[in-house]
C-alpha cells in the first residue's frame, strides 16, 4: 500500500501541479481534448442518427456500422493513423473521433426512433414540416437518451485519450508513460488515480445533464402518470 | 505484405495467447454475472446497489485499472493474470444489466405456473427461469465478448503479449502492415468468438430459431398497406 501512498503524496505535491507540463496544464488538456472529439463526433453522428430515426430507414446498417466500429481494436487505430500522419495530436483526435461515433449515433437513432409515432403525427396534423417535427418535437423528447450517448462517448474517449500520449500528444498519459518508461510506479499509478478521478466526476457531470435535459412536460406527465396509477395497484393499469 | 508472410508464425502464436486471454475472462465473466442479475432482480433493494457499482466500474478506464490493480493484489505489471482480473470485472460490469433485465423480463404467470406445478426454487431457476432469459444472456454475451477480445489489446503497452503487442511493435518499427495485420486479426477473433456464441446459443436454445421466425412472420402480416408501422 505504500505505493499508493507515494502516488498520493505525488499528487498532493503543490509543486507537481504548476508549469506546462503540470498536472494542472496536462489534467485541462486532457479534459478539453476529450470534450472536442466527441463535440467533433457529435456533429457528424447526431444528424445522421437523427434522420435515421426518424425516418426509420437505414437503422440495420447502423447498428451494423456502429457494431463493426465498437470491435475495432482503439490502440490498433491510433498507432496506424499516427504512423500516416505523424505524431502529435491530429491522429488521436481522428482515431478517438471514430471511437466516439458509434455511441452518439446509437443514442441519437434509440432516442429518436423510441419518441411516439402518435406525437409525431400529432405535429405533422398541427402543420409542422419535417424539419421543424426533428428540431421541435422529437430532438427535444430524444434528449436523455442522446445524453445518455453522449455520456458513454465521453467516459470512453477520457479513457482512451490516455494512449494519446503513447503516440507522442498531451495529456494525463504522459504522466503514464513516462512513469512505465522510468520504471517509476509510482508516477504512473498517479497517473491512472488522475484518470480515474476525472472519468468518475464527469460520469456524474454527466449522469447529472442528462437528468437535467429531460424535456418539462415529459416530467409532467410522469408525475401524473404516477398519480393516477396509485389509488388502482392493479397491474392492468401499468399497461 | 511480406512482413506478413515472414511471421504468420508469430500471429498465430500472438493469436493464441490472445484467445487465451480472452476466452476464460468471458467465461468468467458470464458465469459470475448471471447470479449477480438474478439477486438484482430477485432483491429488489440490491438491484440499485448492484448497478450502481457496475456504472461506477464501468466507468473506470480499463489502462489505469491494469496498473493499479497490480498495486493492490500485489501482482506483477506485467502479469497476464491482472488483464484477466481487470477484463472480467468489465465484463461483469457490462453484464449484469443485461442479467438482471433478462431474468425480469420473464413472465410472471408462467414463474407462477412453475411453482404451481411442483417446482422447488432451485430447479425453477434452472428449467424455467434460466432458459427464458438465455436470448437476453446471450445478447449480452456477445457485447461481452466483442469488447473483451478489444479491450486486451490494451495491455500491450504495458508490455503484455497479445496482438496488441502487433500495434506496439509496428509503430516502433514502423510497419503499418503489422498494425493493419493485428487490427484485422482482432476484428475477425471477435466476430468468430461472436459466431461461436451464437451458434452455442442456437444450440442450446432451439426454439428461439422458431420464435424468430414467427414474430417476423406476424410483423409482416401486422404490417399495414402503408408499410410504415413504428
Amino acid at each position: 500500500m505504500s505505493l499508493f501512498a507515494e502516488a498520493f503524496a505525488w499528487i498532493l505535491d503543490p509543486a507537481n501541479w504548476v508549469g506546462p507540463d503540470g498536472i494542472a496544464a496536462n489534467l485541462w488538456f486532457h479534459l478539453v481534448f476529450s470534450l472536442s472529439v466527441v463535440a467533433a463526433a457529435a456533429v457528424v453522428a447526431l444528424p445522421i442518427g437523427a434522420v435515421i430515426g426518424h425516418t426509420g430507414r437505414g437503422r440495420e446498417t447502423a447498428v451494423v456500422v456502429s457494431g463493426g466500429l465498437r470491435a475495432l481494436p482503439t490502440l490498433g487505430l491510433l498507432v496506424l493513423v499516427a504512423l500516416a500522419l505523424g505524431v502529435g495530436i491530429l491522429a488521436p483526435f481522428l482515431a478517438l473521433m471514430v471511437l466516439a461515433i458509434p455511441p452518439v449515433l446509437a443514442g441519437a437513432y434509440a432516442g429518436v426512433g423510441a419518441v411516439d409515432r402518435r406525437t409525431v403525427d400529432a405535429a405533422r396534423g398541427m402543420g409542422m414540416t419535417e424539419a421543424q417535427i426533428i428540431a421541435k418535437v422529437e430532438l427535444p423528447l430524444a434528449l436523455p437518451t442522446i445524453m445518455g450517448g453522449i455520456r458513454s462517448a465521453v467516459l470512453q474517449v477520457v479513457a482512451t485519450a490516455t494512449l494519446a500520449a503513447y503516440v507522442g500528444g498531451p495529456g494525463l498519459g504522459t504522466y503514464l508513460f513516462l512513469g512505465l518508461q522510468t520504471r517509476d510506479y509510482p508516477l504512473t499509478l498517479a497517473a491512472s488515480i488522475l484518470v480515474i478521478a476525472l472519468a468518475l466526476v464527469l460520469d456524474g457531470v454527466f449522469a447529472g445533464l442528462q437528468r437535467l435535459v429531460v424535456p418539462a412536460g415529459v416530467v409532467a406527465a410522469r408525475d401524473t402518470d404516477r398519480l393516477r396509477s396509485r389509488p388502482s395497484r392493479s397491474g392492468a393499469a401499468a399497461g | 505484405m511480406n512482413w506478413l508472410w515472414n511471421n504468420l508464425d508469430e500471429v498465430g502464436e500472438l493469436t493464441l495467447v490472445h484467445l487465451a486471454l480472452s476466452v476464460p475472462t468471458i467465461i468468467m465473466s458470464f458465469v459470475i454475472s448471471v447470479p449477480i442479475g438474478w439477486a438484482a432482480w430477485r432483491f429488489r433493494w440490491s438491484r440499485g446497489v448492484v448497478l450502481g457499482l457496475a456504472g461506477i466500474l464501468y466507468a473506470i478506464p480499463s489502462l489505469p485499472l491494469f496498473i493499479a490493480l497490480p498495486g493492490i493484489i500485489g501482482t506483477s505489471l506485467r502479469a497476464p493474470i491482472n488483464v484477466v482480473i481487470v477484463l472480467t470485472l468489465y465484463g461483469i460490469a457490462l453484464m449484469v444489466r443485461t442479467a438482471a433485465d433478462g431474468f425480469g423480463d420473464v413472465d410472471p404467470d408462467v414463474r407462477l405456473s412453475a411453482t404451481a406445478v411442483g417446482y422447488s426454487g432451485f430447479r425453477r431457476f434452472w428449467s424455467v427461469e434460466l432458459p427464458l432469459a438465455g436470448p437476453t444472456l446471450l445478447a449480452g454475451l456477445r457485447v461481452v465478448i466483442v469488447s473483451t477480445v478489444s479491450l486486451v489489446t490494451v495491455s500491450a503497452v504495458l508490455g503484455i503479449q497479445s496482438l496488441g503487442s502487433l500495434f506496439t511493435d509496428g509503430f516502433q518499427r514502423n510497419i503499418p502492415v503489422e498494425i493493419a495485420t493485428g487490427i484485422v486479426v482482432t476484428v475477425a477473433l471477435a466476430l468468430v468468438l461472436d459466431l461461436v456464441a451464437v451458434l452455442l446459443g442456437r444450440l442450446l436454445m432451439p426454439w428461439t430459431e422458431v420464435d424468430a421466425r414467427s414474430r417476423r412472420a406476424a410483423r409482416r402480416q401486422a404490417r399495414d398497406p402503408e408499410g410504415a408501422v413504428a
